[in-house]
């Protein structure tokens, strides 16, 4: 089972937990981007490109799946502005067991960070400016090649 | 072939969409930014770093030395940074 979605609204991760959880599996791993209160920013604003960015999120679901033999994974990614301590983007992946929930849901966030077509901008009051790319994400996202 | 700009981009082009005839000689993605560069200043600016800019031919990911013949949407954007 796969499930992605792009919205502007919060996500309830009670009720996106639950969907697994009745796979009845064993094991659900969770990971929630918040917005972090980083040197003076208030709010960032998340850009997408529709279409693109469910396909990117729908591969990398399915390469998970394959991956880990999941029995299902979730993504969902908040688009818009969002204010300091809201989620932006929440992650699940059910498996048989931990090992394999925990890894996946790993290799899910790093792959979205380096592949899914979303720009961030962020705001320190009135002044917004586009977040750079990082190198580590990259780094990071190597280590599942 | 419809172009798309995203983030950085859209905002130095101040459009998100145009539509463009590239000419014959004009076969990559490198080329097609040479020559979207050689018709407008903004153009030449939105895209004077190449190192920051990625490109999708039909919502696919692809490199600066990818054919665009046959494919009807070009986007051009800076590296992603979702999550």
């Amino acid at each position: 089972m796969i499930r992605v979605s792009i919205h502007t609204e919060a996500f309830d991760i009670a009720a996106e937990a639950a969907m697994l959880e009745r796979l009845g599996v064993g094991a659900v791993a969770t990971f929630t981007g918040i917005v972090r209160a980083d040197d003076g920013v208030t709010a960032i604003e998340l850009e997408h490109y529709p279409g693109m960015t469910e396909a990117s999120l729908s591969d990398i679901c399915e390469e998970a799946l394959q991956r880990w033999g999941l029995a299902g994974c979730t993504i969902i990614h908040r688009v818009g502005r969002m204010e300091v301590g809201e989620p932006i983007v929440l992650v699940l992946a059910a498996a048989a067991h931990r090992a394999a929930a925990l890894e996946a849901c790993a290799y899910l966030i790093d792959r979205l960070k380096t592949d899914a077509p979303f720009w961030k901008k962020e705001y320190r009051d009135a002044d917004a400016v586009w977040v750079e790319a990082k190198a580590s994400d990259t780094q990071r996202a190597t280590r599942w090649d | 072939m419809r172009l798309v700009y995203f983030a950085r981009v859209r905002e130095a082009l101040g459009r998100d969409v145009e539509d463009i005839d590239f000419p014959g000689k004009v076969q990559t993605v490198a080329e097609a930014l040479d020559w979207l560069a050689s018709q407008s200043p903004s153009h030449a600016e939105a895209f004077a770093d190449r190192s920051k800019l990625r490109f999708a031919l039909d919502q696919r990911m692809v490199k600066a030395d990818a054919a665009i013949s046959g494919a009807s949407e070009f986007a051009i954007f800076p590296p992603v940074t979702g999550g």
